[in-house]
């Protein structure tokens, strides 16, 4: 019921700001709209998620298998810790748009490019979280294990995952709001394909209704996504029995 | 190696990486089939000692030995109750009880028949399906000790079992334990900060010296043990073991 007022407060204060108007490139709510419903009729939307959600999900999926590895070997061993460990703090510090030139010179401009650009940008979150969530493991529960006769293969499979899942597939999430950053700036840096050329595009022509549409539809789409994960995340990892 | 002794400790000595020795030169004796335990103040090493003889920490000195075996890490004769109570949050009652039967390949049918047994000889029958998160500390405490009697082990070795529970809760959780002991022949080995705890529970208390550790003194209350927790601690014998006790750690209180 609040979260209705305030989308109805939200998009009336839009709707008022763009009929004031703040300023000529700032379309009204009700026009962007309109246009939004153009752009899905006439399909150019639709095309442009395709063409957005291939690096996308082709780097989520990497980084989620190679990323969740990466994490749970620098977890379990000390050795994988001391080589990769350095490597993610600082990827995780860096600004990691400031590495699309180079990547754009090494890789060119194709699809390679925008994937990479997603994986750099999600990577760091999402081994970092697979690492810390192995390495939070309970001592003590580790220690039960070992004191029932657990082998390590046991230790690894019914004590560290299980307590590492929950942050793991937190980190997951993180990592996909990451992607959705790298695949946008991808697309505005790179060359402009997807949504990145819809707001590219509709700018350069002033047709700002439809740029406008373009950004509020990728942030509702990223906004959707991630609360949908939320909500799963707390159904498949409730805190009350969850480990980390 | 002495007659009726099950577990044996040579000259143990235990230096912590940041240089803290925890103990020194301990040599100590546990007869089989009696309740002992290592009482002291706390940083006397007590801990380290237990998790020593059970196998989870190496010392840097000395040796443990077990049915005339030397020890090199975790035993089936063995089984730990935890202080913190180890349980695995994501699992439910059953299976946390049956989870040493689980490690071990034990069927499941077959382990979670033994573990109902022991859920209910601990007072926690209708509690199978419920999550640690929904015991209170004595319930917990409980589900780590039917865990440990599931196993069936010789020894049993319990870290400050009780102190994590209210005072009520350890007093009937006390006399519960020795009733579940009585018709057992189980070697138990206690650590413990609370002297009359000790001075109820043992047939053995070990009185240890801080830092570093080293064996202070030996007694063994000549408690009547057939007599009703009521009678126990009335009982003259106690009150003057509690007293003993107490004229000894003194001198390590600051």
């Amino acid at each position: 019921m609040w979260q209705l007022v305030s989308f109805i407060f939200f998009f009336g204060a839009w709707e008022l700001a763009g009929r004031w108007p703040v300023s000529a490139a700032f379309p009204p709510f009700s026009q962007t709209l309109l246009a939004l419903v153009a752009m899905i009729v006439d399909g150019s939307l639709g095309k442009a998620y395709v063409s957005t959600l291939q690096p996308l999900l082709i780097g989520i999926v990497l980084c989620g298998i190679a990323g969740v590895g990466f994490g749970i070997g620098m977890g379990l061993s000390r050795t994988v810790e001391w080589l990769t460990l350095p490597i993610f703090i600082i990827l995780q510090a860096a600004p990691m748009a400031a590495m699309i030139p180079l990547i754009t010179y090494l890789y060119g401009i194709g699809l390679t490019s925008k994937v990479l650009a997603v994986v750099f940008l999600a990577a760091p979150v999402i081994v970092m979280n697979s690492y810390k969530g192995i390495r939070n493991t309970s001592p003590s529960l580790v220690q039960m294990c070992r004191a029932f006769l657990g082998t390590r293969r046991q230790e690894v499979v019914k004590i560290i995952l299980p307590y590492a899942a929950a942050l793991i597939f937190a980190g997951l999430r993180l990592g996909l709001a990451m992607g959705f950053i790298g695949v946008v700036i991808a697309e505005l840096l790179i060359t402009p394909t997807g949504i990145g050329d819809l707001i590219t595009y509709h700018s350069s022509v002033a047709e700002y209704p439809r740029m406008f549409a373009a950004i509020a539809s990728i942030i509702a789409v990223a906004a959707l996504t991630l609360y949908g994960l939320e909500r799963l995340e707390r159904t498949l990892f409730p805190p009350e029995i969850r480990g980390s | 190696m002495h007659d009726d002794a099950i577990v044996e400790v040579k000259g143990i000595g235990k230096t912590y990486d940041g240089g803290v020795e925890a103990l020194r030169d301990v040599a100590l004796i546990f007869p089989s089939g009696q309740l002992s335990t290592l009482l002291g103040p706390s940083g006397c090493g007590k801990t380290t000692l237990l998790k020593i003889i059970a196998g989870l920490i190496v010392p840097n000195a000395g040796e443990v030995w077990i049915k005339g075996k030397k020890v090199h890490g975790p035993g089936p004769e063995r089984a730990f109750v935890f202080q913190d109570f180890a349980l695995l949050p994501w699992a439910n009652v059953l299976r946390n009880v049956a989870f040493g039967l689980e490690l071990q390949g034990v069927s499941r049918e077959r382990r979670e028949e033994i573990a109902r047994r022991h859920i209910a000889e601990v007072g926690l029958g209708g509690f199978e399906s419920s999550y640690p998160n929904q015991l209170s500390g004595g319930m917990k405490q409980r589900v780590g000790l039917a865990r440990a009697l599931t196993v069936d082990a010789d020894i049993i070795l319990m870290d400050e079992p009780f102190s994590s529970v209210d005072e009520q809760t350890r007093r009937k959780f006390q006399e519960e334990l020795l009733d579940l002991l009585r018709h057992r022949q189980k070697t138990v080995i206690v650590v413990t900060h609370s002297i009359e705890e000790a001075a109820y529970l043992s047939d053995q208390i070990v009185l240890l010296t801080p830092r570093p550790g080293t064996v202070s003194r030996i007694i063994r209350p000549a408690i009547e043990r057939s007599k009703g927790p009521d009678e126990i601690r009335r009982d003259q014998n106690y009150l003057d073991a509690v007293d003993e006790i107490w004229q000894i750690l003194k001198q390590y209180v600051v």
